[in-house]
């Protein structure tokens, strides 16, 4: 063989392995978005049905009219939203101060807290569950969303600010220094000069909380009692156990609860994944 | 304000989440786990009793609890290891794609890797549905010889992979294989491009075979990038829960629980025993804690924490 063919053989196989790769990964979530709109005459089948030729929007209207326990899906929507939405506006103000904590300045304790950073993140957050849950009762927040949202603040802050505090200490000092001399205060060398310069490391940490407790399934499990407050990953196990599982609403629920994501990973993927691996390796 | 006391009100609120809603409900939880917690004691009327050891000593007479731990073990070392090698050679893979073409597989990748878990259950347990599932259908195509030969068996009309234990695993080392390679393919890719161009030229010149580049050049540099993979991915695989929640619906086959689920189930299921349930929380959280202290330590030494 020539080396030109080989060199063009070589380049076939690679891109094949490539589509391959990318069938596999796709195929599932492909599979789930198509289901949502077949005609149940082509879900419940033995045969393959590649494309609903049978195309209805029956299954996204019946989630979000009659939706499931007794609510439309968008009371679900709602509440995961809201949940998701405060762990981050709260999460992210948290860390920030924290990260510029640690990253700015040197003082007594700091590496006892670096450490315990650390360490609390390393256990299974699914260990907690059950004094939370006693907690949260014991506060008067069962059955709350508020609960819930306090709750994820505490799962998700501590690699918040192990995170954050890479892109504070990324931000040049002489930047705050200078705007120290013309006479800026504390207050607003922090606001004018530090935050806009961390704002794609706060957005990358935001990202990472919302999508940590819009994903979570069992502290909302435990912590809503009343239909009205589930969450959607707590709404979707209402569609199992009914007479015969209506597959066709359950993937259309789980497209629902899936599409916001992969539009957040899709919008930031380079950072985050740069993120998460500097975060960890070296700070 | 003077000056030293700054970081210490940055720190107010962070602390305060950290130590109330972490450190404090870990000493709870190991509290717990010498109590007997009664549902009068869940309402808030009555105090926990103290029983010592005994919820401990029940929990290792309990052939649940060893075939958890057994589950849990076994599933974490699997997928971890087949999660690291695909997601690996995915990585090396997009490496040496034209850029057009590794985009295209990163969004691919990318779309797996953002499915929540509970969606990631419910579309997995949908693909092995018994009856209209499409795996079935996949495995009836194959030439029955060749599957009998391979599989044990010709005819997949209805198998039911959700009822037993060990099937359930097989979908679920799948599932989350499928949603975590991403992730090590897209973070083997960066750290590859950070490698510079020359190190494999001069290897190239020298002769060298690519496997021996691999070891030699490629696996040296990224070894800090995959520690931290690795370490990730223990955390996550030992604790697997939303996913088989899903394909278990709920709490129901005891033979297939892994640690998370069986303490789950001991607590939320009634009668409610949390303290049997925190018992086994503190035994996931020990052997996490061993695992990653290795990890721990090195990360210790080697950031500029003083």
């Amino acid at each position: 063989m020539t080396p030109l063919a080989r060199k063009r053989l070589n380049k076939i196989t690679l891109n094949t392995a490539g589509v391959l790769v990318f069938l596999f990964a796709v195929f599932p979530v492909y599979w789930m978005v198509s289901t949502s709109f077949k005609a149940n005459d082509q879900i419940f089948t033995t045969d393959f049905i590649p494309f609903p030729t049978h195309f209805t929007f029956e299954h996204i209207d019946t989630v979000l009219t009659d939706g499931v326990a007794g609510n439309s899906i968008w009371v679900y929507m709602r509440n995961s939203a809201i949940v998701a939405l405060g762990t981050v506006l709260i999460g992210s103000a948290f860390a920030l101060l924290a990260a510029t904590a640690v990253a700015r300045f040197r003082f007594k304790g700091r590496t006892s807290f670096l450490i315990t950073l650390l360490i609390v993140q390393m256990i299974p957050t699914e260990a907690l569950l059950i004094p939370l849950f006693l907690n949260v009762r014991r506060l008067g927040l069962y059955d709350n969303l508020l609960g819930l949202i306090v709750i994820q603040v505490g799962l998700t802050l501590p690699f918040g600010i192990w995170m954050l505090r890479t892109f504070v200490a990324a931000v040049p000092k002489s930047l705050e220094e200078a705007a120290w001399i013309d006479g800026a205060s504390r207050f607003t060398t922090f606001w004018k000069v530090l935050f806009p310069l961390v704002a794609p490391g706060l957005v990358a940490t935001s990202i990472f909380s919302f999508i940590t407790a819009w994903n979570d399934l069992i502290f909302a499990l435990v912590l809503m009692n009343d239909s009205t407050g589930y969450t959607m990953p707590v709404a979707l196990q209402f569609f199992f156990g009914q007479r015969g599982t209506d597959w066709g609403a359950i993937m259309a629920t789980s497209t629902l609860m899936t599409l916001p994501v992969i539009a957040f990973f899709l919008l930031v993927q380079r950072r985050m994944v740069s993120g998460l691996v500097a975060g960890a390796v070296k700070g | 304000m003077p000056s030293w006391s700054i970081p210490y009100v940055l720190l107010v609120p962070g602390i305060l989440v950290i130590a109330g809603l972490l450190l404090y409900p870990m000493i709870q939880m190991v509290t717990m786990s010498f109590q007997s917690i009664s549902l009068r004691v869940i309402r808030g009327v009555a105090e926990p009793k103290w029983v010592g050891l005994e919820n401990y000593t029940k929990l290792f007479d309990n052939d649940i609890f060893w075939s958890s731990l057994r589950n849990t073990i076994v599933f974490a070392a699997v997928t971890v290891a087949l999660t690291l090698i695909l997601g690996t050679a995915v990585g090396v893979l997009l490496n040496r794609l034209s850029r057009r073409m590794s985009t295209f597989v990163i969004i691919g990748i990318m779309s797996a890797w953002a499915v929540p878990p509970v969606a990631q259950g419910t579309i997995w347990r949908w693909l092995f549905d018994a009856e209209a599932g499409i795996i079935n259908w996949a495995l009836n195509l194959l030439p029955d010889g060749l599957s009998t030969l391979v599989l044990g068996r010709a005819d997949w009309t209805a198998q039911p992979w959700l009822n037993d234990a060990w099937s359930v695993y097989i979908v679920l080392v799948l599932t989350v294989v499928w949603a975590s390679f991403p992730f090590v393919a897209v973070s083997v890719l960066a750290g590859l491009r950070g490698i510079p161009a020359e190190l494999y030229e001069a290897a190239r010149v020298d002769g060298s075979t690519p496997w021996h580049t691999f070891r030699k050049i490629t696996f040296p540099l990224l070894k800090p990038v995959f520690a931290v993979l690795t370490i990730l991915s223990i955390i996550w695989d030992f604790k697997v829960l939303s996913q088989l929640y899903v394909l278990l619906n709920g709490p129901t086959n005891r033979e297939a629980f892994n640690l998370s689920l069986f303490s789950f189930a001991e607590a939320f299921k009634a009668p409610p025993k949390m303290g049997s349930g925190a018992a086994i929380a503190v035994v996931l959280t020990i052997i996490l804690l061993v695992v990653t202290a290795f990890y721990t330590r090195q990360m210790v030494k080697q950031e500029d924490l003083t």
